[in-house]
């Protein structure tokens, strides 16, 4: 890395990034401290990750100006395993976490991102959506009606604030008046100290303290294989939109590789697993953020404010947080995908509602996204395995030439041998094969049928029209499937 | 008489009228006259769209494409045209752009927002309005 280059991606844009650092860590602390009770831990662990992932990724990132740190899609396949086996189980999930990711990196995987279809992506992010809503609803659990008042409060001031002035995050004015309120007022609503500890130190570097043994992999392995995809699926992702915001591209693979040592770091500092986040990475790109400088601001600004105010951060009703998070669903959910589920394929509508579905069922992201890969598949091999075939007698009826059209392989051959009549009584039979393009040893397999079936009648085949590509795999395989009893 | 106009457009019904508008005030000496084409994609359309469309590439692909026929619509009157795609907030890149370039005229349509409406959001046209250092028709 050259000196030019290091001046490009820190110091080009210094005002606007500190500027924007400093906003996005202020509207950071709400999120990381709800993002962490999610989870089942304390404030301090989402509040060690955010600061830890943003400030590593701010080196060692590929989408500079995008923002990393504890999130919602990560605290929300994590919960099982903090239930059942505890805070230590996840630090090392985490560190396994990363390291899986350093790899998807290292081998470049990136590019295969481009194989998960829209329709699943658009599931992932209004399943996750729908899940951070669901997650807060326990918030209102025993609790005098005063919390719906304050929830209302929250989501009023922070949708109206910003016609006053769009410089302060309006998330941020939201919680400070909505405690003010409940301290000053002294009305009884669990807030964040309630929910946990909240230490005012920085973090220490500490290996998780759990059995190295083949029993704690088989435990932590599925979690951090989950937290993998949905990491990187959320992050690519979101490196996406900041490269359309800013129109400009970025390396996807030192991203993912970029995520993965974030998170590797994190774990042994005592944070969880963490991604990008769409709605703080608009947030930043918004208020000017540009380069590597905003993310490393964030981080700082919002440990040193933990570090300051951590006496008052606990004071913060839970319900000023529900309201913020309430605010997260619904910027996450993609409305636009329900304004416009008529005008898209039914298939991808469909992939998209079961996507959501099994997320919203099993409570994990991953689930959805395999399950809506599989399906797409599914119904990519049936879209795609139609053939048609029309038969047209020449000659008076003495010889005999099929039009093929469609895809010839193993999930085709079937439907394509039912167009063929064998009980022609005929001269010769010619298959057309402009239209079509053979795959596979299925497709030559069903042509050396044909042939076969014709010469037990004296009748030659003939094929025309066959592609470059076609034509290679039949003379490479049409040998030996001859005769192999198709 | 305006020759270089610059025309801001959300590709809704309301910025078709505009170029109809303009159109029939141009006709006279068209041959004269370069009619751009603004769109400005904001945060919110970037993650509808990349969402919608996989990357940047193919999101800006689409873009052109949606504002393709207007294009050679525009083009077709005898009018020059161009599109112009910017990223970031509507009204300051479009009144950056407006003062940069030198435009006589900045066109836009105007929404059907009611009294209160626009009391509380204000809009990107007032702000136009109030920033564009040349004429700027809105319109209704």
């Amino acid at each position: 890395m050259t000196v030019a280059t290091i001046k490009k991606e820190w110091f080009t844009n210094v005002k606007g990034d500190v500027l924007s650092g400093i906003v996005v860590a202020l509207a950071l602390i709400p999120e990381a401290i709800a993002f962490s009770i999610i989870a089942g831990v304390d404030p301090m662990v989402g509040l060690y990750a955010s600061f830890s992932i943003a400030v590593v990724i701010a080196f060692v990132g590929g989408r500079p100006g995008m923002i990393s740190g504890a999130t919602g899609a990560m605290a929300l396949v994590m919960i099982t395993l903090v239930a059942d086996y505890g805070l230590q189980y996840l630090l090392a999930t985490t560190i396994l976490t990363g390291l899986l990711q350093i790899l998807f990196g290292l081998f470049r995987l990136a590019r295969f991102m481009k194989f998960i279809p829209r329709s699943v992506m658009i599931g992932f992010v209004n399943a996750l959506g729908i899940l951070i809503f669901t997650s807060q609803l326990e918030h209102f659990h025993n609790e005098s009606f005063m919390i719906y008042v304050l929830v209302g409060l929250t989501l009023a001031i922070i949708y109206l604030f910003p016609f006053i002035s769009e410089t302060i995050p309006s998330t941020l004015i939201a919680i400070v008046v909505v405690s003010i309120l409940a301290i000053t007022m002294n009305i009884d609503v669990r807030n964040v100290g309630d929910m946990g500890e909240l230490t005012r130190s920085l973090p220490i570097f500490a290996l998780p303290d759990i059995p190295l043994n083949l029993e704690t992999l088989r435990i932590i392995f599925p979690y951090a294989i989950a937290l993998t995809i949905v990491g990187l699926l959320e992050s690519l992702l979101t490196a996406s939109i900041v490269d359309d915001m800013t129109d400009t591209d970025s390396d996807k693979n030192k991203e993912s590789r970029g995520q993965g040592i974030a998170n590797v770091v994190t774990g042994f500092f005592g944070g969880m697993a963490g991604c990008a986040m769409i709605g703080q990475s608009v947030i930043n790109v918004k208020s000017g953020g540009l380069t590597r400088l905003s993310p490393l601001v964030a981080g700082v600004v919002l440990m040193f404010l933990i570090i300051v105010l951590g006496d008052i951060v606990v004071e913060i009703p839970m319900a000023a947080l529900a309201g913020v998070m309430i605010m997260v669903a619904i910027g996450t959910f993609d409305w636009h995908s329900i304004t416009s589920i008529h005008k898209v394929p039914i298939t991808d509508a469909v992939i998209m509602i079961i996507t959501v579905l099994t997320v919203v069922i099993t409570h994990n992201l991953a689930y959805g996204v395999l399950t809506g890969v599989l399906l797409s598949m599914i119904v990519f091999a049936v879209k795609i395995s139609r053939v048609r075939v029309l038969g047209q007698y020449m000659d008076e009826g003495t010889r005999k030439i099929y039009y093929v059209q469609g895809q010839l392989f193993f999930a085709s051959v079937t439907e394509f041998l039912e167009g063929i009549d064998f009980d022609d009584d005929l001269e010769e039979v010619i298959i057309d094969l402009n239209e079509s393009h053979l795959w596979d040893d299925s497709a030559i397999g069903a042509l050396d049928h044909i042939e076969s079936k014709f010469k037990e009648k004296g009748t030659p085949v003939k094929y025309i029209g066959l592609n470059g590509q076609s034509k290679r795999l039949l003379q490479r395989l049409g040998g030996s499937t001859k005769n192999s009893g198709h | 008489m305006f020759k270089k106009i610059l025309l801001a457009t959300d590709g809704s019904e309301h910025s078709s009228r505009a170029i109809d508008q303009v159109l029939k005030m141009v006709a006279p000496y068209k041959d004269h006259v370069t009619l751009d084409l603004i769109y400005v994609v904001n945060g919110t359309s970037s993650k509808d769209d990349v969402l919608q469309y996989g990357d940047l590439h193919t999101a800006k692909m689409k873009r052109k494409e949606k504002f393709s026929d207007t294009l050679s619509y525009v083009e077709d009157k005898g009018v020059q045209t161009d599109l112009i795609i910017l990223h970031g907030e509507p009204a300051p890149e479009i009144t950056e752009y407006a003062n940069k370039q030198a435009y006589d005229c900045v066109v836009i349509g105007s929404r059907g927002r009611n009294k209160f409406q626009t009391l509380v959001l204000g809009s990107v046209s007032h702000k136009i309005v109030k920033y564009v250092q040349v004429p700027v028709i809105v319109v209704k």
